[in-house]
């Protein structure tokens, strides 16, 4: 069947594209060039007057994994609230701040989204984050596996192993676990939480391996690097939402001597110490410091207020901060010698001098980060707010005047210790779409996706323009995944599966041996069954794999 | 005949992957590493291989049309049992949410023990490969650990361990139940201390030690017969050890309101992580239980007692469950769905009543529809959730019994209710 979209006006960054109307052709899932000679178009859809923009990708969002079911079992009274019906074409589940599978699937197609990827794998739990993300509908997906709390790492850089021993590790973990990024949070801390250590500064060494998370974050980049993954380390850094971890996160950044480094949720790491309640904004500092490192790519994790939940790997910060639980119950884990998982309902409130304050960072990070293909919208789902709040999040960034509005309502004190006022900036259309489409393809390394150009995967969204940005967001008109309609007027049409991304990177396969005694004597699974082989993905008919390029090895 | 080594078991809820199988035919032999839990398990002879409407041998088609056609005007089945794998699991939903079923694990009574406490004030939990090479004191109460599960100490106590000089110097500390064997007196002789008591007054015992813990000062010289003096050197130990771990089986707890003995217990883990670490342990994972619960979590938000009759999925721990539904005249049919043992038979109900259960499982009253399935880990792969909650084990296929699994079953019963809806 050839498709056309007839006359949108098209926002594609990847081609350099900026607003130009042109017709799309998609057949076989595909968009295609205009064929040659005399055609026949089956269906047409007119687009005059539309936005159109490949489908969204977010790059760091918690929907898989065992954190996030642990998080939907303690909050029952914030599903009771968000109740979704079955309809003939749609499974029932709840929404909020830790939705059903479907229910994910579903509403992220809604606000115009393809593809989601689950930042913090556990290796061990990697089976359950992919066969919740088996059960989210229509999304693509894949993870970034989480390392660097591991006994086995931390005993090889105590045992002075080389960076050709620890890339043929990282690699085969990634197999193993079938990912396609790299993942460390709060590097070496989980480790060190088990041996009852309380923080874990950049230069601090874990008590009993004597390593540090710089070290940890070196070797890490420098293997994800080396094997040829092009998502860089995706890094949680060390002491999140403590008061002053401005200085780390810079450290971070200057430490990591030019090797790629994604900082995610950085706006949890830009806090300082000035004013009579000794917590300020470092958005300003951090700008700079992106601005100028170009190695260095970010995503903000913007809070906004209400009521969410954070569930995190990291149960050392977690655990530090369980007196803020609302409602008060938490949970923290320890894991498998692997890693471990902290779960803390949170309500931020608007006049709450911290939180208004950490709202504010967040925006201005946004705004003063100059380059738009390095910088990524999320809210941590659900870690800063949950991810249905987007089109409110993006109407911020483009409207300044309902975004000093809102400012105006927030905790006083924080009003006064924001720039976020004279900040004139306002995203584009184009920005937007860099952020959530080209940009993060290219940061997740995924080949033909994030684009409209021919040999994409049609993956499309289209919006009535709207000057109210927020209605804009939260309700296209057109949902195309892979060719096929799937959202009409923001409501779900059809249901599909998508694919799980993944890379494959070579290791030696020797390093088996040593990993299999490992295995034998201290682990509680034989290590043949430790490995998820593809038919774990692929046999119940729905799932795929689709897997990536590596960058050539130099 | 075909040896087939690395076998992870479901039955024993510790995801023990160690088993060496032999394979003859449709006759299956645990010839290494077994044990009282798991051998008879997977030993468990087949013998239905076609379904049966109303005790008549009938094509497996047949047997899917005519459990579609009973449960196609129902107002509120309900789905029990709930023992399966993950892809079972999935089919169970994807049935109930078409159904307006009501989806209640056999377990759950047990389970809401943990699950209340949970919801309530949250927890501070490990799993085995911590225990295996950090625990230095090792808390057990109201339960007997090797009778839950036999290779426990062997397997996660007596081993080698990274932080952990000698092993054999652990601390095993016995509270309520005693131990029925010696499985917990490590390599070196080193006994288990006991301190029994009835497990009715587990409650009182639990809460004065959580009390201790906390500096209290008790009057009283003792407690259901333990002496405080005892109790003390219990706390004092958690308190000293680097690593401690209290562990519990919601099952074993036999008494009403049993979750404020998991909260007590929690909140004492908590205090504890106030100056050391230490960890909370439930157990459980038998019979697919973690499994229905975590399946039924990521796809409703809630565990596994549910209710879709509103078309959304409703939780209520205590009014869905099964048998309170089929007494009290609610519920208008039965799907009784177990896939690892034959003799966990369905309640007695005079409703219409369907049957996806073991190869083997006999009646007292024939359902309306018995279909035999295969189970998991032995007739089809699949995926299991350990105790810990965290760990899915990868089940093996280890012969070709060409009986279906429950996921194959479920889906099809849904498939035909679904084109009906359709038409």
């Amino acid at each position: 069947m050839l498709i056309r979209l007839t006359g949108g006006t098209v926002y594609d960054p990847a081609s350099g594209i900026d607003g130009k109307q042109q017709d799309i052709y998609i057949q076989n899932g595909k968009i295609i060039d205009k064929p040659v000679g005399d055609f026949q178009v089956d269906k047409e859809y007119d687009l005059k007057g539309k936005v159109v923009m490949s489908g969204a990708i977010d790059m760091h969002t918690h929907i898989g994994g065992g954190k996030g079911n642990i998080a939907r079992t303690l909050l029952p009274e914030d599903h009771r609230n968000d109740p979704v019906a079955s309809t003939h074409i749609c499974r029932s589940g709840c929404g909020h701040a830790a939705p059903s599978t479907f229910i994910t699937g579903y509403r992220y197609a809604e606000m115009g989204y393809t593809a989601g990827f689950e930042p913090a794998v556990l290796p061990i739990n990697a089976r359950q984050a992919h066969m919740e993300m088996g059960d989210i509908p229509i999304l693509d997906k894949g993870g970034y596996v989480l390392m660097g709390s591991d006994d086995y790492l931390l005993r090889m850089l105590t045992a002075k192993k080389d960076q050709k021993a620890i890339n043929d590790y990282v690699a085969w973990t990634m197999n193993a676990a079938k990912a396609i990024g790299v993942k460390v949070v709060n590097p070496g801390g989980i480790n060190a939480f088990k041996f009852n250590q309380r923080k874990l500064d950049l230069d601090e060494q874990n008590s009993h391996y004597n390593v540090t998370p710089r070290q940890i974050l070196q070797v890490l980049a420098t293997a994800v690097k080396e094997i040829g993954v092009s998502h860089p380390l995706h890094v949680h850094g060390c002491n999140l939402g403590v008061p002053g971890n401005i200085e780390t996160t810079l450290d971070t950044i200057q430490g990591i001597g030019g090797l790629p480094m994604h900082l995610t949720h950085i706006q949890f790491h830009s806090y300082g110490t000035e004013g009579d309640f000794k917590f300020s904004s470092g958005a300003t500092y951090i700008a700079e410091a992106v601005n100028k490192h170009k190695n260095i790519t970010i995503d903000v994790g913007q809070i906004l207020f209400g009521q969410t939940v954070t569930a995190s790997g990291d149960n050392m910060r977690q655990h530090a901060n369980n007196k803020f639980a609302n409602p008060a119950k938490w949970v923290t884990m320890d894991i498998e010698c692997d890693a471990g998982c902290g779960v803390v309902p949170f309500k931020y409130k608007d006049q709450n001098f911290v939180n208004a304050l950490q709202w504010a960072i967040g925006l201005e990070t946004f705004l003063l980060v100059d380059d738009p293909w390095r910088i990524f919208l999320t809210t941590d789902h659900p870690n800063g707010a949950p991810f249905t709040s987007y089109p409110h999040l993006i109407r911020l960034l483009m409207d300044r005047t309902f975004r000093n509005d809102v400012l105006s309502t927030i905790h006083p004190e924080a009003q006064k210790m924001t720039t976020l006022a004279s900040i004139e900036r306002e995203y584009t259309l184009q920005e937007i779409a860099i952020m959530t489409r080209a940009g993060a393809a290219k940061l997740i390394g995924l080949e033909n996706r994030g684009g409209l150009s021919a040999g994409n995967w049609a993956d499309i969204t289209v919006y009535t323009d709207d000057v109210d940005r927020q209605k804009m967001f939260e309700k296209p008109d057109y949902v195309f995944k892979d060719g096929e309609l799937v959202v009409v007027d923001g409501k779900v049409v059809h249901s599909k599966w998508g694919t799980t991304h993944v890379v494959r990177p070579d290791y030696d396969k020797s390093i088996e041996k040593d990993l299999r005694v490992y295995f034998d004597k201290y682990l509680t699974m034989k290590l043949d069954n430790f490995k998820i082989s593809d038919d774990e993905i692929t046999e119940d008919g729905r799932g795929s794999l689709t897997t990536h390029s590596l960058n050539p090895i130099t | 005949m075909s040896e087939i080594t690395e076998v992870p078991s479901p039955f024993c809820g510790i995801g023990t992957d160690d088993l060496t199988i032999k394979v003859d035919g449709l006759k299956i032999s645990v010839v290494e590493n077994g044990c009282a839990v798991n051998t008879p398990a997977f030993e468990q002879e087949i013998t239905d291989l076609k379904p049966r409407i109303n005790g008549k041998e009938v094509e497996l088609n047949e047997a899917v049309s005519h459990a579609a056609s009973l449960l196609k005007n129902t107002n509120f089945p309900v789905i029990g049992g709930c023992a399966t794998d993950v892809n079972g699991m999935r089919g169970l939903l994807a049935l109930a949410d078409r159904t307006g079923a009501v989806v209640d694990n056999a377990n759950f009574n047990n389970a809401r023990k943990n699950i209340l406490a949970l919801q309530d004030v949250g927890w501070m939990n490990t799993t085995l490969a911590e225990i295996k090479n950090r625990c230095e004191v090792l808390l057990i109460v109201g339960v007997d650990l090797e009778g839950f599960a036999p290779r426990f100490f062997e397997k996660y106590l007596w081993n080698e361990a990274m932080f952990l000089e000698n092993t054999s110097e652990r601390e095993i500390i016995y509270l309520g139940a005693k131990p029925s064997g010696n499985a917990s007196t490590s390599p070196s002789g080193k006994t288990a201390q006991v301190f029994e008591c009835e497990t009715e007054n587990l409650p009182e015992v639990v809460t004065v030690l959580r009390a201790l813990v906390k500096g209290q000062t008790i009057q009283a010289e003792s407690v259901a017969g333990i002496s405080i003096a005892d109790l003390q050197t219990i706390a004092e130990k958690l308190k000293n050890a680097k690593y401690g771990v209290v562990t519990w089986a919601a099952g074993a707890l036999a008494y009403s309101h049993a979750e404020l003995t998991v909260q007590t217990i929690s909140e004492m883990v908590k205090d504890l992580n106030q100056t050391t670490r230490c960890s909370g342990f439930p157990l459980g994972g038998k019979e697919g239980d973690q499994t229905a619960n975590q399946v039924c979590g990521w796809t409703t938000g809630y565990a596994a007692r549910v209710s879709f009759a509103k078309g959304y999925p409703e939780y209520d721990p205590f009014l869905f469950e099964t048998n309170a539904l089929l007494d009290n005249g609610e519920a208008d049919a039965l799907v009784w769905v177990n896939a690892f043992n034959a003799k966990a038979n369905p309640p007695r109900t005079s409703l219409p009543t369907i049957v996806v259960a073991r190869s083997g499982m006999t009646f007292e009253k024939e359902p309306d529809v018995f279909i035999p399935v295969g189970t998991p880990a032995i007739d089809h792969v699949g995926h299991a959730y350990r105790l810990d909650n965290v760990v899915a084990i990868r089940l093996k296929k280890l012969r070709d019994s060409g009986l279906p699994s429950t996921a194959e079953v479920l889906n099809a019963i849904e498939q035909v209710l679904r084109e009906e809806s359709v038409c």
